[in-house]
């Protein structure tokens, strides 16, 4: 019993950690919500088409911005299915609601229904008795708005998704870097990379595209992009390997190689993608309306699970890490294997940079500033091991949700900038701690 | 020692034990591995509490939490892997952890005078001012039982203390150990060479399965009585040997040169034979081993397999080529200890379990679990961890990962060292039949008695060189191979 404990803490210890923030996040944002989408919508005529009958004259007022206009004619679309007359559809500001509704006493017609959104019923309330006095038509009128319920801000469905967006670039980085930690490794190029990836990328749209790009053009671009940061990661595990030189030293220097010719290449300032398809990548949706990214990033985490625990490289990988000298006696091509991770991390660098540059649809030399020590940090507060040999590639995707769910939660919360710096240093510790606790409890 | 029991979990590794060390006494602690030899004198090193039981010293109960306690109570534990900081002189070794001083000045000059004195009384002539890492097995030895004696230890545990010794030195080791038993300290000695037993130990005591067998004197026990305590059954023949049909030069090395370890070597291994390689430690015969399979290069000479010329820029080579390596020491270069048994097992032969780098899991662990039986492997199945296993075990893992690579030429190095009687004698078995399937076997041994009950042939080293070669093994006697060792 004692020892089942133990193992279901050191394997799931993680999981349950980011469950815990979870839920303590979601008693923090606990909110009213208003509800305006079309299920809404269908909600609240099914509610009155029971009180009015067939034919009644019906107003549908919704405040102009954000999901009105969807909300309007989701409305209108459920009321006239349901047999009313709708009179008028206004998406507008209290100006003209004030007005459709004068329009509608002037012209003597009464008014059975006015189905509202939270904005427009709380104007009815104020104004429709005054106006009643001057148009009877509108005295029987009654005001329908979607009830409120009360829901956390944390899990709303829209703020789940852009946490998963946000950690996105950090998260498919980080498979590489768990491969490289597992070696016993270490990768800070990563950070400059992302920007290294995003500068060629847009430099070689625009010199092979001009100022009207075509979709190939944005192909060819992403590849060189990519295909110069596998260059660059082969570069520093031959650094490693051939003269062995600690990663640590390698990566530092080319942390501060790829950043200056991020900056030397784009001429200190952000070069723009003329061409919108772009995009795609960084913002566009996919698959059952998920970001592409996280589409991706759930691609790339199963398929290097896969590569990590099905594979043969992946079995010489975690025996690299373990210990070097037993798998280069057990015919563990060691160089290679260390060589692929490095040149691995590079892709998925460059892949992270292309991300980060397909959303601002820019590519920026200042981008991915410190991002490599947010990589290390969602594979460490994963579980992974500084000291090689152990880690787990989903153990990294729920570091980094962890780190996601932090920094989203404190913004919910209203948490200054700096405040959360100190969150993060403490939360890398605690995991840290949890790492050491549990090989005692080995 | 009274009633300790030990449990972890899965396992009740110690039931009811009894331990009794009288001043002056060495007394020898037998068992295979696995029996609880390790987590007894953990106990008396502070890194295990009993579970049920008492240690009692002079008559008075002591509780030994943690290493300190150990230290204050006069207890020192001498760990088969030495903890030493290599780069350290061994006379800041031996004060390490009880620099004699209030303020951080270091007395150098007291420590100094101590240390020599220290090793003076040991009998050895080791300047204190050299670094742990230029000193030799033996000396590094001296060092650990210095910093024992340094801590005014009245009784001191030996875990295998001989295991990475030459004959010679083991010799030294026992005027030592003689020198302190004059001086009125208590030694536990564990060991599995059984001849050293009885020039050493006083009384025995034997352990099997956790539990306590039985305590005896020197005088009232054989050879052949000890295994039978040991094991639990006689064993009639402690080298099983059975001459194969021997055929063909397989694997041979004309004039390898490597440093000043392997000087101008030539061998030669025969399809059925057992190739005894021998000589003292540091002779030259591991590395002699690693040139053969690819792991270190050599400066010049010729390598040939079935009279083909081979070179090998490294291990994968050499195993494609049918050549594989037993390491001398399992722990740090046979296993990945982190890992579980399947892994390691995997390690070498995951192009043939896979296809397009895709591994076929279910054919890996069945073909384990085969071998697992095959070679009697205790574990709780081939998901536990290689670490956990004992000694023997381990060593059979590594031997099933090369017997299922189905190597032709197999390197033993130290094969059966830190192995219990019983594991010993399945792996000499195994040593035949791979000898009776035509597999050339190149056997590295500092045991003499192994080297002259198994092989067919011995090649000696010495310094590097081979000096000599005894093809009348059955006729030979360990003065014969010690003469021509010692150069």
């Amino acid at each position: 019993m004692n020892s089942n404990w133990k193992k279901l803490l050191s394997e799931y210890g993680t999981i349950l950690v980011l469950i815990l923030l979870g839920a303590g996040f979601s008693v923090v944002t606990m909110d009213e919500q208003w509800p305006a989408d079309a299920d809404a919508a269908q909600t609240l005529v099914a509610n009155l088409a029971n009180a009015h009958g067939k034919g009644s004259n019906a107003l549908v007022l919704v405040r102009r911005g954000g999901n009105g206009e969807p909300f309007a004619n989701a409305l209108t679309t459920e009321l006239k299915a349901a047999g009313l007359n709708v009179l008028e559809t206004a998406v507008t500001q209290p100006v003209g609601a004030r007005k459709a509704l004068v329009a509608i006493g002037e012209s003597d017609t009464p008014l059975a229904v006015i189905a509202t959104d939270r904005h427009m019923a709380n104007f009815c309330k104020e104004q429709l008795p005054k106006l009643a006095i001057k148009y009877s038509v509108l005295a029987k009128a009654k005001v329908y708005t979607p009830a409120s319920y009360k829901w956390p801000n944390f899990l709303k469905k829209a703020n789940l998704l852009n946490i998963m967006k946000q950690i996105s670039v950090v998260a498919i980085i980080a498979i590489g870097m768990t491969m490289i930690i597992i070696t016993a490794g270490i990768d800070l190029s990563v950070g400059s990379l992302i920007a290294f990836s995003g500068v060629v990328t847009a430099l070689v749209i625009q010199s092979v595209g001009g100022d009207s790009p075509t979709t190939t053009h944005l192909f060819i671009g992403i590849a060189s992009g990519v295909f110069a940061c596998g260059l660059i990661g082969m570069f520093t595990g031959g650094m490693v390997t051939l003269f062995g030189i600690p990663a640590f030293i390698v990566t530092l220097g080319v942390m501060f190689v790829a950043r200056g010719m991020s900056f030397i290449l784009a001429e200190s300032s952000p070069i723009p993608v003329q061409n919108p398809g772009f995009g795609w990548l960084g913002r566009g949706e996919g698959l059952l309306g998920l970001p592409n990214s996280v589409l991706l990033m759930g691609l790339l985490f199963v398929l290097a699970h896969l590569l990590m625990k099905r594979t043969t490289i992946g079995r010489y990988i975690y025996a690299v890490g373990g210990n070097p000298e037993a798998a280069r006696l057990s015919g563990v091509p060691v160089k290679w294997i260390l060589v692929f991770v490095y040149t691995l991390c590079g892709l998925l660098a460059g892949l992270g940079g292309v991300m980060e540059a397909s959303l601002h649809v820019t590519g920026d030399p200042k981008a991915g500033n410190m991002l490599e020590l947010q990589v290390i940090a969602a594979v460490v507060v994963g579980g992974t091991s500084l000291a090689g040999g152990q880690g787990r590639i989903f153990g990294t995707l729920v570091g980094a949700l962890i780190i996601g769910v932090i920094r989203n939660g404190m913004n919910l919360t209203g948490v200054e900038a700096h405040m959360q710096s100190v969150v993060y240093g403490v939360v890398i510790l605690i995991a840290v701690l949890v790492d050491q606790l549990k090989s005692k409890i080995r | 020692m009274r009633g300790i029991h030990k449990r972890f979990p899965g396992v009740h590794a110690l039931k009811d034990v009894e331990l009794e060390l009288h001043p002056g006494e060495c007394l020898a602690l037998l068992g295979e591995n696995g029996a609880g030899k390790s987590t007894l004198i953990k106990m008396l090193g502070g890194a295990h509490l009993p579970d049920e039981g008492v240690i009692e010293l002079n008559g008075r109960p002591v509780r030994i939490d943690g290493p300190q306690d150990a230290l204050a109570a006069g207890l020192a534990v001498i760990y088969q892997e030495f903890n030493l900081v290599p780069w350290l002189s061994a006379r800041e070794n031996i004060f390490l952890g009880q620099e004699p001083s209030r303020i951080c000045i270091l007395p150098a000059k007291r420590e100094r005078k101590k240390a020599r004195e220290l090793f003076e009384q040991l009998g050895s002539d080791i300047d204190p001012a050299t670094l742990c890492r230029d000193l030799t097995v033996a000396e590094q030895q001296i060092v650990e039982i210095a910093k024992a004696l340094a801590t005014d230890a009245r009784i001191l545990i030996m875990d295998e203390p001989s295991a990475a010794l030459s004959p010679r030195e083991v010799e030294g080791l026992f005027k030592v150990i003689e020198s302190l038993k004059a001086s009125g300290i208590g030694i536990i000695y564990i060991s599995h060479r059984l001849d050293e037993i009885f020039t050493v130990a006083d009384r025995v005591t034997f352990l099997r399965d956790g539990a306590h067998v039985g305590t005896r004197t020197i005088d009232e026990l054989t050879r052949e009585k000890m295994i039978e305590l040991m094991v639990g059954r006689s064993i009639d023949q402690e080298y099983p040997k059975e001459p194969a049909e021997i055929g063909d030069v397989r694997l041979a090395c004309k004039g390898i040169n490597r440093g000043a370890k392997v000087q101008d070597v030539t061998l030669s291994v025969r399809r059925g034979e057992i190739l005894g390689l021998t000589g003292l430690v540091g002779s030259g015969r591991t590395e002699t081993a690693r040139i053969l399979f690819g792991a270190d290069k050599p400066e010049s000479g010729k390598i040939t397999l079935d009279g083909k010329e081979l070179s090998l820029a490294n291990p994968r080579e050499a195993i494609a080529s049918g050549i594989c390596l037993l390491t001398e020491d399992r722990k740090t270069q046979g296993l990945v200890l982190g890992q579980t048994i399947l892994e390691n097992f995997g390690l070498p032969n995951l192009k043939s379990f896979s296809r397009y780098n895709w591994i076929d899991r279910g054919r890996e662990r069945s073909s384990m679990l085969d071998h697992g039986k095959k070679l009697q492997i205790k574990m709780t199945g081939p998901d536990q961890v290689a670490a956990t296993l004992s000694g023997g075990n381990q060593q059979k893992v590594v031997l099933a990962k090369w017997l299922e690579r189905n190597a032709e030429v197999l390197l033993f190095d130290e094969p059966t060292r830190g192995i219990d009687v019983g594991a010993k004698y399945e792996i000499y078995q195994l040593m035949n039949r791979l000898a009776a399937q035509g597999k050339a076997i190149l056997m590295i041994s500092s045991e003499l008695p192994e080297v002259l009950g198994m092989s067919d042939r011995i090649v000696v080293m010495h310094e590097g060189q081979v000096k000599g070669e005894i093809t009348d093994v059955p006729n030979a006697t360990q003065q014969d191979i010690m003469k021509i060792a010692v150069g």
